[in-house]
């Protein structure tokens, strides 16, 4: 089985989000990029499902994307049998889609599968995207993928903890909110192992019209209007607060 | 927009949307209708709504993406709505950005806020974790927009005219289907109900291993509260998923939340900002978490958990 995992990075959330001067974006010049989570999980998700099948998982990014490479060495590192680095660049899931799926079309995969979600992907998410272009099933929000004879069964969450089981038929994409486990670990020496070796191959593909996405008026920080009251002092000044809040409202136990 | 449901019964997020599609229906100069998918006769629930499109068809029995796909894709070519609303939940993630691509329409998700601006209608999406919110159009004569829960006041069941039901054949496209619905799972019973609780410790990413959730699981013991936690703990498997709170979780109004090394993700929030106290520790002055906590520290939590322990068995 040949699973594709489409990898992207975005903005570290730890840091401040700073606008750009025309307030119709986010500068991202100063930002630190990471791994999206969801696809860190959809990365774990396909090597257990590889170990559990065998074939092929292949990371795939856009050479466009702040720090992919680093991304595609840490998947080889992880366990990734090869890396595709795509030649373009998308600032939209809507792009992303397109190119990703002329990259699949010419490179055919089993199993597609990709995060959910991305903290970024305001025109919508990649997964069924991807799933709609090629034409495929697809599920989103899957919390574990069984492979079987020519089909998976993944488990999809709804929300209040309710859950179904779909089978569907290969070759299918999946947007994985969590890997069975939690997502393994590259030691760094490792990683650059398998930086010093190379082996990130590079595609080239021709999107054609990705179509019309929102227009972006602007972007902003929300409004602080419910800011909570800082409790000041160092931690036992401030258990010592928190204490009180509680027992006042009949809290604290004897 | 389409009617979520299960078990005979319209969704809440559907309830949230049924006024608003009312609302922009009015701004737009057109009427509100609401697609319902599969056996159920929900119209008396849908009230509000102009219409119901109802299609039925045995691959519509339960919610399978690729069938509903299918059959939202034929309503649209069929109607050509300037607009459709989809919950930014399991059923809107599938469909929305799918259709947006089938039906070539621009989308915008994560939307919290939604109007009508000289006749085109304007989303505003909460991105980057609730960090940013982005003030999006969607020009043309058609778009998409998946609303997070939460956002707009659910309508009472019961309440507005019954709409009009107009029955669509199913389009032979659902013949074709082959993805299959094997079984639903309800929610797991036996451990602890983190919706009962007065009095919830909730721990977050910031714990960093699963070894340290062993201070905040005292801390919650020494205040008789229940141990909860926000997605990427019970993700990692640090504590079970029927702890966790928010939109993929469960939602919870205690008497009082303390949340510990949570930033405050809109996922997250959606499942506990109607807590009577909220009170959040976390070393990022500017994590989201603050702009729902009532009152909030910067404390390390490793320093602030065993305090509080203390002060409490003390």
């Amino acid at each position: 089985m040949r699973i594709v995992v489409p990898l992207k990075t975005v903005p570290d959330l730890v840091e401040e989000i700073e606008f750009t001067p025309d307030g119709a974006g986010i500068d991202t010049e100063y930002l630190t990029f990471v791994l999206s989570e969801w696809d860190d999980q959809a990365l774990e998700e396909a090597l257990l499902v590889r170990e559990a099948a065998g074939g092929q998982v292949v990371a795939v990014g856009l050479d466009g994307d702040p720090e992919i490479g680093q991304v595609l060495y840490t998947a080889i590192a992880k366990g990734a049998d090869a890396a595709v680095r795509i030649a373009g660049q998308a600032g939209s899931a809507r792009a992303r889609s397109a190119l990703l799926a002329a990259y699949l079309r010419r490179n055919p995969a089993d199993l597609i599968v990709t995060g959910v979600q991305t903290v970024d992907d305001l025109d919508g998410q990649l997964a069924p995207m991807l799933a709609a272009r090629l034409g495929l099933p697809h599920a989103g929000v899957v919390t574990g993928v069984e492979p079987g004879d020519g089909s998976v069964t993944v488990r999809q969450e709804f929300s209040g903890g309710r859950s179904q089981e779909l089978e569907l038929p290969l070759p299918a994409v999946i947007g994985v909110q969590a890997a069975r486990q939690a997502p393994r670990y590259a030691p760094i020496s490792k990683i650059r192992q398998v930086m010093a070796a190379g082996g990130i191959e590079d595609a080239a593909a021709d999107a054609g019209e990705a179509g019309e996405g929102p227009l972006v008026r602007r972007m902003y920080a929300p409004e602080r209007t419910t800011r909570a009251q800082m409790l000041e002092g160092g931690a036992d000044a401030v258990a010592g607060q928190i204490v009180e809040l509680l027992a006042a409202r009949g809290l604290v136990k004897g | 927009m389409l009617a979520e449901h299960s078990g005979g019964t319209v969704s809440d997020s559907t309830r949230e949307l049924l006024g608003k599609a009312a609302e922009l229906a009015g701004g737009l100069g057109g009427t509100a209708q609401v697609a319902v998918l599969g056996p159920a006769d929900l119209a008396g629930q849908l009230g509000g709504a102009a219409t119901v499109l109802w299609m039925d068809h045995p691959a519509l029995a339960g919610y399978v993406p690729q069938a509903y796909e299918v059959a939202l894709a034929h309503l649209l070519a069929e109607r050509s709505p300037r607009l459709l609303l989809l919950s930014n939940a399991t059923v809107g993630l599938d469909l929305g950005a799918a259709l947006a691509v089938l039906w070539d329409a621009p989308m915008a998700a994560y939307a919290t806020r939604l109007a009508v601006e000289d006749g085109v209608p304007v989303a505003t999406c909460q991105v980057l974790g609730g960090k940013a919110l982005a003030e999006v159009e969607l020009p043309g004569d058609r778009g998409i927009a998946t609303v997070v829960a939460g956002s707009f006041p659910a309508s009472p069941p019961g309440t507005g005219t019954a709409p009009e039901v107009v029955a669509v054949p199913p389009p032979p496209g659902l013949d074709g289907v082959a993805t299959r619905l094997r079984r639903v799972i309800e929610p797991e019973a036996g451990d602890v109900d983190i919706t009962a609780a007065d009095v919830l410790v909730s721990v977050g990413r910031g714990i960093g291993s699963k070894d340290d959730i062993e201070i905040v699981a005292e801390l919650a013991d020494a205040l008789g509260a229940a141990l909860s936690a926000s997605r990427p703990v019970t993700d990692n498997g640090w504590l079970p998923k029927t702890r966790q709170v928010g939109k993929s979780g469960l939602k919870v109004k205690p008497r009082a939340y303390l949340a510990f090394g949570i930033s405050g993700a809109p996922e997250h929030l959606e499942g506990m900002r109607d807590a009577e106290l909220i009170i959040a520790c976390n070393t990022d002055a500017s994590a989201p978490i603050f702009d729902v906590a009532h009152y909030g520290t910067t404390a390390d939590l490793f320093d602030l958990v065993p305090a509080l322990t203390e002060r409490l068995n003390g």
